[in-house]
């Protein structure tokens, strides 16, 4: 691969094969020549890549091969592979209390490829048609403002699936018991999307309604949430744990978390009838040990490298998270996903990564 | 008013332009009026003034004029 049409048409044929239906091995020759592509390019367009990655191979024989960068730097420097003219949007995380957030600077062609990604992959659990969207969040949140929040990217992106948006809390992130209640009596006996972050689904939503007398049933919604259980940890609240409410409270049975990140959007993961997160086409993930960096077994914990096919404009096609995880397997789910899949553990406790050799490893690790 | 008088109208309205601006060479993301929230203003505009409901696969499609009036005319929109 040579030029960025051709990074284009490799991209826009893997936007025709199926997400998630090409086993492991295939899926790697389709994406080794865009992720040798992808080094090449921003070796090329961004000095501090450059610099950080010399050491390391022109070409990867396997996914474990791909360089990567920790997370943190992002957040530590702003990593920019587009001239300043070409700059669409700035993405800035929302980041973990305390901690700088990063910046994730976009130009127009990595950003409509996230848009597509999106919907390519979410079409797989959502189907193609927009259901009535009831957003568990504040329309604050998505107020026009020089600063994009991954939390108002997060919910435009997702306001792609749904129609008639209702935002179910007020200012003061209380529900905003009328604005529910009127969605409600349009729509409950049809299916409806309800999205919202994880947290913010438990602590302003579900909680709200544990304590209010009225509930409203929608039988036939899905309850698609992310962002992480961090914050939820110290109240015991897991995966099951959520479920199980939601059900009880709601009657919602359809409910669908997928994982994902500022410095990578578009390409999520999400989660399957199975509960277990599933890489799509797009992306794929490698789980490393903290104190190695070597690629741990199957079922093994350690940190999550996640890697993906959509980012030009920033070298983010690579980067280690300081989210803890453990590799499940390949092909072989029971839900008939092909490819990795994998569970979240938590997330490094207020971990720094210190020195040049922990924040890349070149394929000498692996 | 003619089914590209309805279009015209509807990329107005929903972006707040001129009709002058509205040709089919009017692409998504190239002036500050159509970025992603007007692009979800628009899609309900559109759906509301031809009676149709668009999918996800429209939606992303959708990228310039000419292109909105390619995606109406899979739903029996004549122009």
């Amino acid at each position: 691969m040579t030029d960025y049409q051709n990074f284009q048409s490799h991209y826009e044929r893997l936007l025709q094969m199926p997400v998630f239906g090409i086993n492991q091995q295939e899926k790697w020759a389709k994406l080794s020549p865009i992720f040798e592509w992808l080094h090449q390019h921003h070796r090329a367009h961004c000095a501090a890549y450059a610099n950080i990655t010399s050491s390391a191979p022109a070409h990867f024989s396997s996914l474990e091969n791909v360089p990567f960068l920790a997370v943190k730097l992002f957040k530590l420097m702003s990593l920019s592979s587009t001239p300043t003219q070409n700059v669409f949007r700035t993405l800035h995380s929302s980041g973990t209390t305390g901690q700088t957030p990063a910046t994730i600077t976009l130009d127009k062609e990595t950003s409509a490829r996230q848009s597509k990604t999106l919907v390519k992959v979410l079409q797989e659990s959502l189907g193609r048609q927009r259901l009535p969207m009831l957003i568990i969040d504040s329309p604050v949140t998505v107020k026009p403002g020089s600063s994009f929040t991954a939390r108002a990217a997060g919910i435009q992106g997702l306001s792609f699936f749904g129609r008639d948006h209702t935002y179910a809390l007020d200012e003061q992130m209380q529900p905003n018991w009328q604005v529910i209640e009127a969605f409600h009596d349009k729509y409950h006996d049809q299916p409806v999307l309800l999205f919202g972050f994880t947290f913010m689904v438990w602590q302003y939503f579900v909680k709200a309604f544990q304590q209010s007398s009225g509930k409203p049933a929608f039988e036939r919604g899905i309850l698609l949430h992310s962002g992480g259980w961090k914050k939820l940890e110290s109240e015991k609240v897991d995966n099951d744990t959520f479920k199980n409410t939601v059900a009880e409270l709601f009657g919602i049975h359809q409910v669908i978390n997928f994982y994902g990140m500022a410095e990578q959007v578009g390409s999520i993961f999400t989660e399957c009838e199975a509960g277990h997160l599933h890489c799509p086409l797009f992306s794929d993930i490698i789980v490393r040990d903290p104190y190695t960096m070597k690629p741990c077994g199957s079922n093994q914990q350690g940190l999550l490298q996640c890697v993906s096919v959509l980012p030009t404009s920033y070298p983010g096609h690579s980067i280690l998270t300081e989210d803890l995880g453990r590799l499940l397997g390949e092909d072989d789910c029971r839900c008939g996903r092909k490819g990795r899949y994998f569970a979240i553990d938590g997330r490094l406790p207020q971990t720094e990564v210190r020195g040049c050799s922990d924040t890349f490893m070149a394929g000498d690790a692996v | 008013m003619t089914n590209q008088e309805i279009l015209t109208d509807a990329f107005c309205t929903a972006l707040g332009i001129d009709a002058g601006q509205v040709t089919d060479e009017l692409t998504y993301n190239t002036i500050p009026q159509w970025d992603s929230t007007a692009h979800m203003l628009l899609i309900a505009e559109l759906e509301n003034r031809f009676n149709v409901m668009l999918d996800t696969d429209d939606i992303i499609d959708m990228s310039s004029v000419a292109k909105a009036r390619e995606i109406l005319a899979n739903y029996d929109i004549q122009f």
